[in-house]
């Protein structure tokens, strides 16, 4: 089998899985308290709206395009959390597809078929450069906290998840001083920068639901990235084995 | 892939090989990352409000 459908093949069967399984745990863990959010988030709303005062662009900065009447959004409940593992199966297969990458050169490189084990240290290491890094900077958010535009913590997070990537590799593959102190300051180099943040933020979302939706988004994430990459080096090594064997 | 296909494959020099194997890579994980920046990172109304629970607990930049 070549490897492009090698890999192709182990990263939908993981993705689906893991996005299952997810999609699972966040019914228990983030979906609770992202609805209680929105329960602050649309009083919020109304409340604004009653006052008609420009304020409510600083209580959500672009609320007339994402809950605008004319803009779709799938109904609560089932269809909701239907919408919610589509996008949950998918993403898992789209972190397979780029962690399988690295598996296949990796294994390319070395001769030897990457182990579950090796797979869950790389699926960890997906860990601290998607979840932890660019939440050091910008904490997961429930709806209804306001927050600097979006563009600008799109643009900090791809840098931040690059340079953390970038400085792990340098760290677990050179294997010289210089370039695990290199490695190091990459990783720090954009929490020093610093994120985009709003100079004032005001929300009745209680900081307490906060603080629990960035355990519960740091844990489900855990869960994530260690059955991701597991599930995906395990399939690969399957797939990718010899013809002769 | 067919027995010559394979017989071929064998017949290659080892850095060919992986060059292809690099390639092949390259491919499924750019696939990988535009999957997850539409799911994750699109400004479509429409997408966002479908992944919305997911952009938010993936820690996604969302509203």
């Amino acid at each position: 089998m070549s490897t492009f459908r090698s890999i192709v093949f182990s990263s939908v069967i993981a993705g689906f899985i893991v996005g299952l399984i997810v999609t699972a745990v966040q019914q228990f863990g983030t979906v609770p308290l992202i609805l209680r959010a929105e329960v602050y988030e649309k009083a919020a709303e109304h409340k604004h709206e009653a006052s008609a005062q420009p304020q409510a662009i600083l209580v959500h900065d672009h609320a007339d395009h994402d809950h605008g009447a004319e803009a779709w959004e799938p109904k609560d409940g089932l269809e909701r959390n239907l919408y919610t593992a589509g996008a949950n199966i998918l993403t898992a297969i789209g972190f397979a597809l780029l962690l399988c990458g690295f598996l296949a050169v990796r294994s390319g490189a070395t001769g030897e078929p990457i182990s579950w084990h090796q797979g869950l240290m790389w699926g960890l290491a997906g860990f601290a450069v998607f979840t932890i890094a660019p939440g050091l900077g910008l904490p997961p958010e429930l709806p209804g906290v306001p927050t600097a535009p979006l563009l600008s913590r799109q643009i900090w997070w791809t840098i931040a998840v690059l340079a953390t990537a970038a400085g792990l590799g340098l760290i677990v593959f050179r294997r010289s001083m210089p370039a695990a102190i290199a490695g190091v300051v990459l990783i720090m180099l954009p929490h020093l920068i610093g994120a985009p943040e709003l100079e004032h933020v005001e929300t009745n979302v209680p900081s307490s639901l906060s603080h629990q939706f960035v355990v519960a988004v740091t844990l489900t994430s855990l869960v994530f990235w260690s059955l991701l990459g597991s599930l995906t080096s395990a399939a690969f090594a399957y797939f990718d084995r010899p013809a002769s064997a | 892939m067919s027995q010559s296909q394979t017989a071929q494959a064998q017949h290659l020099p080892v850095a060919t090989r992986q060059v292809g194997r690099l390639a092949q890579s390259l491919m499924a994980m750019t696939l990988g990352l535009f999957i997850v920046g539409v799911v994750g990172f699109s400004h479509i109304d429409v997408i966002h409000n479908a992944a919305h629970d997911v952009r938010h607990s993936n820690a996604f930049p969302c509203h």
